[in-house]
């Protein structure tokens, strides 16, 4: 039985291994760019642990964590059933508008209480709604989703900005806005922090999640779904309409991360406001293997990097885009390690044949000898 | 109304439509190569970005916007580069790179930018070729024949990738390499190589298309200013179904719709800034849930081809 475990122990470590070390590659990497543009990588570096962690800042971490952590389960809903959907940013506004335009209304109509809850529904309901046609073109028609749901995410953001500026705008500021809820009328915090319970929500629905994609029949059934649609056709599961309900239940999470942004950390929504959330977290969620659990830590590293980093690159007199540089080169050595790993596990050449083929002919040429087929 | 309809206005309109659409052309024209072969370009925005600001520091130092052209082509193709190596030799995940390439393309664009040029934004001069005789028609005399040289020069581009793709046996490899590679690996042609070609051109083409819009549509770079475009080509090339003619007259028609934008905006009509913006967006979208049935996507498209699987 030692070899079982040994094994065990070091396709662990394998693990942590292949995700780890996408961001440290990526890490360095972006360093020596630093030293290319005449910046201090060190200060950087140290200005986003500082910026994201030291004092009370690991709070406006854990704050910026409670949308990205709900919209990274929304993403990880859908990639594992192999789908697509990139249209996060108007479905997330969507939400947005419609917790951050009838809130002020609802809550002085009601109590707090009940219109984060019919709000909350609202935001779920209407960011699922966004994904109802390019959902419906997949399922019906298999039109490429990455496509159509970019294209609706823009009209999205553009109704957004409609509807602040036309229908919920505050006529009390030049900013076009919605009117501003109080700072009493939002989510409670957590005792002892300035962190608003939206997080330990969030965290609960990971959970959640986590159950229900790897011990439910729904979780096994979207799996086989995401390996084959073929087979699982095959299996009685009906392609189309697990197509519709993945696509409902990644916008509506999408929804819900609206909703806890807008009662928690906002309380308005503002003309040409986009905070692009999802674009971001991409990688993380591939590292965290699709896990909403695994994604946890991954997510609370992004959400220190995004916080601190802002600051940090103010401070450094570099745009703050260069996070998005950060994020593509984790993308970029996540493949690469994802690839060479593969390539060792299977013990396979690391060059495809006719990439092999091609090299081999100068170097027999440089060399001298006779290419042999 | 009538105000609306004198020969400057027409020729405004031509002008915008025309600033609009070139930029489009040329993206969906090296996307469409590069579906022909197999490979789904999703870094598309990210190239034209690179194009668009490579374009605009080579015309700023040279003073040329032919030599700034050059470099947004030359630019386009360093970071096709990486699609290239990542994709088609290695066979790593095409959607993974598309939405790396975008966001490095958007970041570096944007740190460069905001580094060199955010407080100074110096502006990138014309030229405008004055076609003899055609110059002096009304209307489209001081529009489509006082463009510039590099209007002239996409066109022809585009109507020789239109050829190539159509009539060429080069041609033909790289469609094969996107409708059955194992055919064309069959018939002693290399799909790799094939593939690698489609994807370089069609970097170029990106880098052209974004160059085309710093350089000729606004004078500058700003940061993200494709706002889409790419995206657009994407869909441009899916509806156009491999066909270069078609791809032009979709172009057009967005050019169109840009310039209604500017000119309702012009107009005393208080429309939203907003809808103009989602104006092609809204058309796409409709096209595509009328059209659906049509829309053509290869059955290898963005899958890795190995040889002896099927």
């Amino acid at each position: 039985m030692a070899t079982n475990e040994q094994s065990a122990r070091k396709r662990a470590i394998d693990t942590v291994v292949r995700s780890v070390l996408p961001i440290i590659l990526a890490l360095i990497t972006a360093a020596l760019i630093l030293v290319a543009l005449g910046k201090d990588p060190l200060h950087f570096y140290g200005g986003v642990f500082e910026n994201g962690v030291l004092g009370a800042n690991w709070q406006h971490s854990l704050v910026m964590m409670t949308p990205l952590l709900l919209i990274a389960i929304a993403l990880i809903v859908v990639f594992r059933g192999q789908l697509w959907n990139l249209g996060y940013d108007g479905q997330f506004l969507l939400g947005a508008v419609a917790v951050g335009g009838l809130a002020p209304q609802l809550v002085a109509a009601t109590s707090p209480g009940v219109a984060y809850l019919i709000l909350t529904v609202a935001a779920i309901a209407v960011a699922a709604l966004w994904t109802i046609p390019p959902a419906w073109l997949k399922a019906r028609f298999g039109t490429n989703e990455i496509i159509t749901t970019l294209v609706m995410s823009t009209i999205g953001i553009g109704l957004t900005n409609i509807l602040v500026e036309y229908v919920f705008q505050d006529p009390g500021v030049i900013v076009p806005q919605t009117r501003a809820l109080d700072q009493s009328d939002m989510l409670p915090y957590i005792p002892g922090t300035h962190v608003h319970v939206g997080f330990i929500f969030a965290i609960v629905v990971a959970i959640v999640f986590q159950f229900i994609l790897s011990r439910t029949s729904f979780g096994l059934r979207l799996d086989v779904f995401g390996a084959s649609p073929k087979s699982a056709r095959h299996v009685g599961i009906n392609s189309r309409r697990m197509t519709i309900i993945l696509f409902l239940i990644s916008g509506g999470l999408i929804g819900l991360a609206a909703a806890m942004d807008i009662f928690g950390q906002w309380g308005y929504v503002r003309t040409n406001w986009n905070p692009a959330y999802g674009d971001t977290i991409m990688p993380f969620v591939f590292l965290a293997r699709l896990s909403p659990v695994g994604s946890i830590p991954f997510i609370a590293f992004y959400s220190v990097f995004a916080t601190g980093g802002t600051i940090a690159a103010q401070e450094s007199g570099i745009s703050v885009d260069f996070i998005k540089v950060i994020v593509a080169l984790i993308l970029i050595f996540m493949t690469i390690t994802e690839y060479v790993g593969t390539k060792r596990d299977l013990g396979q050449s690391y060059l495809p044949d006719e990439l092999k083929d091609a090299l081999r002919k100068p170097v027999a040429i440089i060399t001298g000898k006779r290419v042999t087929q | 109304m009538n105000a609306l309809l004198t020969s400057a206005f027409i020729s405004a309109f031509i002008i915008a439509c025309i600033a609009g659409a070139m930029p489009l052309l040329l993206a969906a024209v090296g996307e469409t190569i590069g579906e022909q072969a197999g490979v789904l370009n999703l870094g598309i925005e990210g190239m034209m970005l690179v194009g668009a600001y490579v374009g605009y520091v080579v015309a700023l130092e040279s003073h040329s916007v032919w030599l700034g052209m050059l470099g947004g082509a030359i630019g386009g193709m360093m970071i096709s580069l990486v699609m290239l190596v990542l994709n088609v030799w290695l066979g790593l995940n095409q959607i993974v790179l598309g939405i790396a390439i975008t966001l490095a393309g958007r970041g570096v664009t944007s740190v460069l930018y905001e580094q060199n040029y955010s407080t100074t934004a110096p502006r990138v001069g014309l030229d405008r070729w004055q076609i003899p005789g055609l110059s002096q028609l009304p209307s489209v005399g001081t529009s489509i024949f006082s463009q510039s040289g590099l209007f002239w020069l996409a066109l022809v581009l585009a109507l020789a990738a239109s050829w190539f793709l159509r009539r060429s046996n080069w041609g033909l490899s790289i469609r094969a390499a996107g409708q059955k590679p194992s055919s064309l690996d069959a018939a002693g042609g290399s799909v790799m190589r094939t593939r690698s070609q489609a994807v370089l051109i069609g970097g170029i083409f990106s880098g052209l298309g974004g160059a085309y819009l710093s350089l000729l549509g606004t004078g500058a770079f700003t940061p993200f200013m494709t706002n889409g475009v790419g995206y657009i080509a994407i869909i441009v090339t899916m509806l156009a179904r491999g066909r270069i003619l078609w791809v032009a007259v979709v172009s057009v028609l967005y050019g169109v719709t840009v310039a209604v934008g500017t000119v309702l905006q012009l107009t005393s009509l208080n429309i939203p800034t907003d809808i103009i913006t989602m104006l092609p967006d809204i058309v796409i979208m409709v096209v595509l849930l009328v059209f659906a049935r049509s829309v053509y996507i290869s059955p290898v498209l963005g899958a890795p081809y190995a040889r002896g699987t099927r």
